[in-house]
């Protein structure tokens, strides 16, 4: 008595698969896919008054490119982002390499506990303490006044280096996690191997851990990047509105300005660039992944 | 040698990730009006303040119906997805999840304009309503990465055997499945609650006229007078997140020990 082929698809895996993802797929249509290409047909449409004409135009592209105050801001997002970026993954490595080989399995997890806390705090007013930290009258202007090394309290706010600082402290525990995860993946025998062939430990750091800890470094680096680029409040609340980024002229061409088209345009370039970037990292990724084989 | 110069960095890092923290309550209790050193003395005048303040609680009320529903609404997609992925094969389960999982690797301000764009084309208003649906499409892709975690531990032969006792797909999902994976559903609720009480952009983009709490925080930050009171929200909100993250980790572990799994740590 075999099964109806009707009831034989009906059973079978992929549509079970899709039947059960269905609801999550179906939000993620409505609301990323079809968001994300209307994005892109409003980048390429005319703006009338208060109405967006459907005409098909490269003119936003045109003049958001050929803007010089757009393009210096787009350079300097991703100039921030770059630093923001090496600078966390730099610092990060040491934490998730001591975390990895030091710190002993049972207390790993309380160490990463320990890490994730500060990044689930409000990050407006995590954002905002830099400022009282970097601020004229500010804990560090005290701590160097009081200790009588200053008279002139430095000024660090409204700059790109306190953008930097701030942001790598908000993104640190995204540089720390897949470095980590990278680090523990390394069979330890592969270390007592290198030095049993005479290696120091930083040739067999150099030579073994570095290399095979890349694509968690390199995934860092993305998670990173990503964010990073099209923050928002940072600039506005630690670069005093003085040094916008990309996502703060996207945000008053959309509801400031109203323009929906050139700020579309200008939202899709960004991710271009950003997905431009990301590219490259993929494809040092893969190469890293192979030559690890 | 080595081991204790790494020590010593890692407590050095611990500083700077906690310095902005440690400082909120050093300001909170201080009765000085200019958030800087020296300080001048104790008070709580300004956890008065808060407390005594209405838009604050409105928008504490706002965030709070946002978090709740985000957080239903994405643990229960998170569900559907995380099942689908560890448990069956379907041709294009890369792309769809790729699909799912992209809001992770977006900038956020390009799921609040795209977001923005279509839902005022559509003619929706904005309100609460559209900023849970923004806050949910974000958080989904956490609560699977939870969920999944928990689905893939699962033992499949238990599946089997309840099937095998006769139960249907329904009763063994409610009666075997649901239970093992609980823990992993109530820190995945736990997560996206947390991401979207402290989503700012999306919110600030969507929210039309009605304010959350990271609007009204941010929209305080301008005014110097509102500063202490700020520190006093910021200390209560950083005990109420560990509060929630401690819970949210015992649940973890609790899950990962009724499956038997190894404990990999961490929560991302």
């Amino acid at each position: 008595m075999a099964a109806s082929p009707l009831k034989r698809w009906a059973r079978s895996e992929a549509v079970n698969g899709y039947m059960m993802i269905s609801p999550t797929l179906i939000y993620a249509i409505l609301l990323l896919a079809a968001p994300l290409v209307t994005l892109v047909a409003y980048s390429f449409f005319t703006d009338g008054y208060l109405v967006v004409i459907p005409d098909l135009t490269t003119a936003n592209y045109a003049e958001a490119w050929s803007d010089p105050i757009f393009r210096s801001i787009l350079l300097r997002s991703v100039i921030v982002s770059g630093l923001v970026t090496l600078v966390t993954v730099v610092l990060a490595f040491p934490i998730a390499y001591f975390i990895s080989f030091h710190v002993p399995a049972a207390k790993k997890s309380r160490w990463l506990f320990l890490i994730t806390i500060p990044f689930w705090t409000s990050y407006l007013i995590r954002v905002f303490q830099w400022k009282v930290i970097l601020n004229y009258n500010g804990v560090i202007n005290s701590i160097l006044t009081g200790l009588g090394l200053t008279d002139h309290p430095l000024q660090m706010l409204n700059s790109i280096g306190a953008i930097s600082i701030t942001l790598a402290h908000a993104y640190a525990p995204f540089a720390i996690l897949p470095i980590f995860v990278s680090l523990e993946k390394i069979d330890r025998s592969l270390l007592e191997a290198g030095l049993d062939l005479g290696e120091n430990r930083l040739l067999t750091f150099w030579r073994v851990t570095l290399p095979l800890a890349m694509p968690g470094v390199i995934g860092a680096v993305m998670i990173v990047f990503i964010p990073t680029i099209g923050d928002y409040v940072t600039p506005e609340l630690i670069g005093g509105g003085k040094l916008p980024m990309v996502a703060n002229v996207i945000y008053q061409q959309l509801l400031k300005i109203d323009n929906k088209p050139l700020g579309s345009a200008m939202a899709i370039s960004a991710m271009l660039v950003v997905a431009a970037v990301a590219l490259v990292f993929l494809f040092l990724n893969r190469r890293f992944l192979r030559g690890s084989k | 040698m080595k081991f204790s110069s790494l020590k010593g960095y890692a407590f050095l890092y611990l500083v700077f990730l906690y310095a902005p923290i440690v400082l909120l309550p050093v300001f909170a209790f201080n009765s000085g009006t200019i958030i800087a050193f020296p300080l001048k003395g104790f008070t709580l005048d300004w956890f008065r303040d808060l407390f005594a303040n209405q838009t604050l609680g409105l928008a504490l009320k706002n965030s709070l119906i946002i978090a709740v529903s985000t957080s239903i609404l994405s643990t229960t997609l998170g569900v559907f997805a995380a099942r689908a992925s560890t448990r069956f094969k379907f041709p294009g389960k890369t792309g769809v999840m790729g699909l799912i999982m992209l809001p992770l690797v977006l900038p956020e301000i390009i799921i609040a304009s795209s977001l923005l764009v279509v839902l005022l084309a559509v003619g929706m208003p904005l309100s609460l309503f559209t900023v849970i649906l923004g806050h949910t499409l974000m958080a989904t892709p956490y609560a699977i990465a939870v969920l999944n975690a928990a689905f893939s531990s699962l033992d499949r032969s238990l599946e089997e055997a309840a099937y095998d006792l006769g139960e249907t797909k329904w009763s063994t999902f409610r009666l075997i499945i649901l239970p093992l994976v609980t823990p992993g559903i109530i820190s995945s609720a736990l997560m996206s609650f947390t991401i979207s009480l402290d989503e700012f952009i999306v919110a600030f983009s969507l929210a039309g006229k009605e304010t959350t709490l990271p609007i009204y925080i941010f929209s305080q930050l301008r005014f110097p007078k509102q500063i202490p009171m700020i520190m006093a929200l910021g200390t209560c909100l950083v005990v109420a997140s560990i509060v929630l993250l401690a819970t949210a980790e015992y649940f973890r572990r609790r899950g990962l020990a009724k499956t038997g799994a190894k404990d990999t740590g961490g929560f991302l």
